[in-house]
């Protein structure tokens, strides 16, 4: 079977006051169907440029080289027409923060039908079903109720359900999460990448899972990509990557995961 | 709770306009020279003095003569007795000292046109300054951007009376479009109201628009910012769309508060405008009392002002709980 999205030779590059700075340098890794690719970097690191290459949501005056193929199909200088169609339906974007990632002014009900209606063009009603199915979906109690209420009457553990609801009411080929998690509570952290990882697994979506935390990772992804200062340091399967860590840099953020069987844990937890 | 948030706000109303009552009434008790004098004239007796301060009751302490004041708000009241009894039904705000006009009567008379007035350059301004702020946030560091911004920044630092000059030159002098403003009556002349009412609308709405069109470039690249516009792109919503539900309506919600105290302070009389094109509005007619110290008049433009922004205030309070879904009443 053939790979779902194939990225070569990505570059990225920021016109600045002191010239052009390339932000991802030279980045190449797939996402077969029903895998997950975890990225894995501190801030900076190039890893959201990434994933909003991907999308096409780069910040205007960014310039690319390099290939980013979908099924096939070329994304970068694709025009805007096309990629908006692929958006939201064959590739979704989950963010950080959910509570700002959606706005507030309107139901959430409302935000996730606009999704479906954009892409399958049917009418309300039907939308409003499919996005209530989709709530459900995600575990939201009384979704049908719920759906009329704004984002700011939700806890972050739901917006973030409902933002996970939204990127996947079309059933897209490709989901890329983008720290789903970093603004959550540990426990409700939890719950998001159980919830995250089953729906994938249920509906064969391709994910990119993008974090600085190496020990999500571990717990989610088959293939890992190891970013620094918009370069790939490392690049193979988890096992490949966790055990025998080809670079430096990665032995250190390996390193850096508090363990409960070490012994130089003294309890204090990161 | 909506009743009880009503009722909080409305008892704050009448103690603040109570207060301005109360305040405006001290200054003139005290700083003002004797209206008795004043109404007098030329032919005066200390006789006839006094006979005025027992008909206007000005011979009582100040507490007997506000409440007096106030009285005749809401229930009328009597000046002098027997044979020269006049009474001055509610709500009184009593008789002008240099026409003898009923002061109600003049106000009744005047506001139409200072809200004609304000009405006709908020829907200029509105228009005008949302639509140049909205194409300079999309152009945002274009030339467009930058002339309409340096614009803006000119127009709102033009003083009215300058621009109102200036047009009344150029159109109703030189080009002669325009005929010079009249008092007319929509009804007589509908033609020549709007001419009229043309020249002091533009110079109303001038600055306002302004000011407007830079706000509502702030607020809108600011909207377009946000990490819900990158959520709307990421969904692939069309462009018309992200920008007209997601971007709009963020942006243009708290224009709303300022338009409402804007538009509520107009009401009560646009001062310098009215005074330039000699309109029978309410301002002017703040200006010509002040001039020639008419106390009661004075004292019903002022209350008339205050009325206004205080009810301004309380609409634009609940237009913001119905536009905002964030914001909602809690009674205290």
């Amino acid at each position: 079977m053939s790979e779902l999205l194939i990225v070569e030779d990505l570059t990225v590059t920021f016109p600045t006051t002191r010239g052009p700075v390339d932000v991802v340098k030279g980045v190449s890794f797939t996402v077969g169907r029903d895998d997950t690719v975890g990225i894995v970097g501190e801030s900076g690191s190039g890893k959201s440029m990434t994933s909003l290459a991907i999308m096409g949501l780069l910040p205007r005056g960014a310039r690319t080289s390099g290939s980013i193929r979908l099924d096939g199909a070329e994304l970068l200088g694709a025009a805007d027409r096309d990629l908006r169609r692929l958006r939201g339906d064959r590739m979704s974007m989950i963010f950080q923060d959910p509570l700002s990632s959606l706005n507030p002014y309107y139901p959430v009900g409302l935000q996730i039908e606009e999704v479906y209606r954009a892409h399958r063009g049917r009418s309300r009603r039907a939308a409003r079903e499919v996005a209530i199915a989709a709530l459900e979906q995600v575990g939201l109690p009384d979704a049908g109720r719920r759906a009329d209420h704004y984002p700011h009457q939700f806890s972050g553990g739901q917006r973030q359900r409902i933002m996970i609801a939204m990127a996947l009411v079309c059933s897209p080929a490709l989901l890329i999460a983008d720290e789903p998690t970093t603004a959550l509570d540990v426990t409700v952290q939890a719950q998001i990448l159980r919830l995250l990882a089953d729906l994938r697994r249920q509906s064969g979506t391709g994910m990119i899972f993008i974090t600085h935390d190496l020990a999500v990772i571990s717990s989610i992804a088959t293939r890992v990509l190891v970013m620094r200062r918009g370069e790939q340091v490392e690049y193979g399967t988890a096992e490949q990557v966790f055990a025998e860590p080809r670079h430096d840099y990665t032995r250190m953020l390996l390193e850096s995961i508090p363990r409960i069987d070490d012994p130089t844990n003294d309890g204090v937890s990161a | 709770m909506m009743a009880r948030y009503l009722a909080g706000r409305l008892a704050g109303m009448v103690l603040i306009l109570f207060l301005v009552c109360l305040f405006t009434f001290l200054i003139f008790f005290t700083l003002s020279p004797d209206p008795a004098v004043l109404i007098c004239g030329k032919t005066c007796t200390p006789d006839r003095i006094d006979q005025i301060r027992g008909v206007l009751g000005l011979d009582q302490p100040f507490l007997t003569q506000f409440f007096g004041f106030l009285g005749g708000i809401f229930a009328g009241r009597d000046y002098g007795q027997g044979a020269n009894l006049v009474h001055c039904a509610a709500p009184c705000l009593g008789y002008s000292f240099q026409t003898n006009q009923s002061v109600w009567d003049m106000v009744v008379e005047r506001l139409p046109v200072s809200a004609t007035l304000a009405i006709g350059a908020a829907v200029l301004w509105l228009l005008f300054g949302i639509a140049a702020g909205l194409l300079s946030a999309v152009k945002e560091g274009t030339w467009w951007d930058r002339a309409g911004m340096g614009l803006a920044l000119g127009g709102s630092s033009i003083p009215n009376y300058v621009l109102a000059l200036a047009l009344q030159y150029v159109l109703v002098v030189q080009l002669q479009v325009l005929p010079f403003p009249q008092a007319v009556a929509f009804g007589d002349d509908p033609v020549l109201w709007f001419e009229s009412y043309l020249m002091p609308w533009i110079v109303l709405a001038a600055g306002y628009a302004c000011l407007y069109a830079r706000l509502t470039r702030a607020n809108v690249i600011d909207t377009l910012a946000e990490n819900f516009m990158r959520t709307a792109r990421a969904k692939g919503l069309s462009p018309v769309l992200t920008m007209r539900r997601h971007a709009l309506r963020p942006a243009l919600t708290p224009i709303t508060t300022i338009f409402g105290m804007d538009f509520a302070a107009l009401l009560g009389g646009a001062l310098i405008t009215e005074k330039v094109f000699g309109l029978n509005g309410v301002g002017k007619m703040a200006a010509d009392s002040i001039a020639k110290n008419d106390q009661p008049v004075i004292m019903a433009v002022t209350l008339l002002a205050a009325f206004f922004v205080v009810v301004g205030n309380l609409v634009v309070d609940l237009v913001y709980t119905a536009l905002d879904p964030r914001v909602r009443i809690t009674a205290k």
